[in-house]
């Protein structure tokens, strides 16, 4: 079961495959592979399984229906059942900060413990083979008010309706870019908020230019149907080529002033409404959470949107023998994609440590779905590519980094006066990007300030701990993984 | 039509309990985070900033930005947002780095 596992068979070390991350990629690559003959431990961050895309309310909550705040339900509750019939040590509340390539072939996978790895008990695994599925975080681009109470995520008021069953207000605008709007919207509104306004800076046009990948994918149709419907029904107007400029309140959210944008993003004067709402749901698009295995070497690809993704081979291998990624690890592209691709990538796996061929009928399907899928992906992306124009919304005073509170000014005298060409060299004068969050929140706003006019680089997703480690932790590590600290999930 | 999240997904949640908010009464429902706790009373600021004192509270609500740092239980940098809420908890404002008993 995900909310209190049995415990799992405790098998001798190494696992043949550690599964970092337990979304859809995740859950479908460790039941795959423990189906397969494989022995797998499946860490997640999480107590449930689901990753942000199934995250559900804890069992104490007594959730009748979940599945009204989800599509596809039935996806995940097959891979839920598969996973507790299958050997897979599934163990919860595990923070992975490094992984680490052994002299002998194998992965060393380090993990801080508890709900928000504050736990005392460090853990070591060693797998033969990893496979990461880490998912993705929300990128954020900064507005003059974006750091004022009850301004949150629109994914992060999704993560806190499914989870906590909470809305951050009554009256919610929700504003960015990306598909994930839509569908934030419609479950703000089916759980009772007032929906004022859904705010898009981008248009849906740019969907029409690529009708192959839309063909082909009618099931993502289907679904931007659904929504559009929900939306209609909870009488929720959608404004294209759109943004929130500016929020307003002292110490929350009082009103947003939504502005339009021209082709490149940039507000047109004088076309700025203001619209009364006590909260703001806002994100551009996802980034893929690839620092794991950005520090161990693994080759990067641009993605259509700006955001840096992982290089995989046809079967899902990143550049590190040994090493695969699985969902949005690749490139954004959703729950269904993810699946595929966690089966995909077990397979392989398996192939490869069973010492069996893996060209068969299924892998083959599996190929074909995951490039069709992956085509729409980047259609997608391409679509919600943040234009270079939204930077003219951004007044000196307005916060970039949220954890060191670094103004747009204080970024645009480094780049200007004192001759900082790139992000690092603005974190080093200004502090932007040094703060707890590791420039999760503020990469890709100084990534573009710092590129002036010209294009930016993605930011390079580098996090040699990819969560906050204690000292004590790092000085219990008495280099020897062949003897790890006790692996075992829980008792409990 | 469901008018709040709990009627859209049928809760039946286990009795509820309280917390504290900067000593203030708190109601929790098992299975919540301290974040959505404090969300459910209307509560959206619980530390307030290193240099300009400014208030924040949950942002990312999936534990990677570490804006809905609090205090819990005396102990600060707490993620509220992934820390379960248990019976009696004191949540306090965390002020900056949460450690201003420290003279450094």
């Amino acid at each position: 079961m995900t909310a209190s596992p049995s415990e799992p068979d405790v098998r001798a070390e190494p696992y043949d495959l550690a599964v970092v991350g337990a979304g859809s990629a995740g859950l479908s690559g460790a039941v795959t592979a423990s189906e397969l003959g494989l022995s797998v431990a499946l860490l997640d961050t999480s107590s449930q399984t689901g990753g942000q895309f199934y995250r559900h309310p804890a069992p104490a909550l007594g959730a009748v229906r979940p599945e009204a705040l989800h599509h596809d339900w039935s996806a995940f509750s097959d891979l839920r059942r598969r996973l507790a019939a299958s050997g897979t040590a599934h163990l919860p509340g595990h923070h992975v900060w490094s992984t680490v390539r052994e002299a002998d072939g194998t992965w060393t996978v380090h993990a801080v413990t508890g709900a928000d790895g504050s736990g005392e008990r460090p853990v070591r695994i060693r797998a033969r083979a990893l496979l990461l599925a880490t998912g993705a975080y929300e990128r954020q681009l900064p507005f003059p008010g974006w750091t004022l109470p009850g301004v949150v995520g629109a994914g992060g008021a999704q993560a806190m309706l499914k989870s906590g069953l909470v809305l951050p207000g009554r009256r919610i605008v929700v504003a960015g870019s990306g598909p994930l709007l839509l569908a934030v919207a419609t479950s703000l509104a089916a759980a009772g908020a007032r929906v004022p306004a859904v705010v898009e800076a981008a248009g849906y046009l740019r969907y029409a230019r690529s009708p192959r990948a839309l063909v082909t994918n009618p099931g993502k149709a289907a679904e931007a149907l659904l929504h559009g419907a929900g939306l209609l029904r909870h009488r929720v107007p959608v404004r294209v080529r759109s943004a929130v400029t500016e929020v307003h309140g002292t110490d929350r959210v009082e009103a947003v002033t939504v502005t339009r944008l021209d082709a490149d993003w940039r507000p047109v004067p004088g076309t700025g409404r203001r619209i009364t709402c006590d909260a703001l749901a806002v994100g551009h698009g996802l980034v893929p959470q690839i620092e794991l295995a950005t520090t161990v070497g693994c080759t990067t690809r641009r993605l259509p949107d700006g955001t840096l993704g992982l290089a995989l081979d046809d079967l899902q291998e990143t550049s590190e023998p040994g090493l695969w990624a699985a969902g949005e690890t690749g490139g954004v592209g959703g729950a269904e994609l993810a699946r595929t691709e966690g089966e995909l990538a077990a397979r392989a796996i398996a192939a490869r440590l069973l010492g069996r061929r893996s060209g068969e009928g299924r892998t083959g399907e599996l190929r074909r779905r995951r490039d069709r899928m992956r085509a729409f992906a980047e259609v997608m992306a391409a679509a919600h590519a943040p234009g270079p124009g939204w930077q003219d919304w951004l007044t000196d005073a307005t916060d970039v980094c949220r954890c060191e509170e670094v103004s747009a000014g204080r970024v645009r005298e480094a780049v200007a006066d004192l001759g900082a060409r790139d992000a690092r060299t603005v974190k080093l004068l200004t502090r932007a990007g040094m703060g707890w969050c590791q420039g999760r929140m503020c990469g890709t706003a100084v990534a573009c300030l710092a590129a002036r006019d010209g294009a930016a680089e993605p930011p390079s997703e580098r996090r040699p701990f990819a969560v906050p480690v204690r000292l004590s932790t790092l000085a219990a590590l008495d280099g020897d993984p062949a003897a790890p600290a006790d692996p075992r999930p829980d008792a409990s | 039509m469901a008018r709040t999240p709990a009627d859209l997904v049928g809760a039946q949640p286990d009795p509820p309990f309280e917390i504290t908010f900067d000593g203030r009464r708190v109601t929790a429902l098992p299975g919540q985070t301290v974040a959505a706790a404090l969300w459910g009373a209307g509560i959206l600021a619980w530390r307030t900033t290193r240099d300009g004192g400014r208030p924040r509270g949950a942002f990312c609500g999936i534990g990677q930005c570490y804006d809905c740092l609090a205090t819990v239980n005396g102990e600060p940098n707490r993620r509220a947002c992934l820390v379960p809420a248990r019976p009696g908890d004191a949540v306090t404002t965390q002020e900056g780095h949460g450690h201003d008993r420290l003279t450094v």
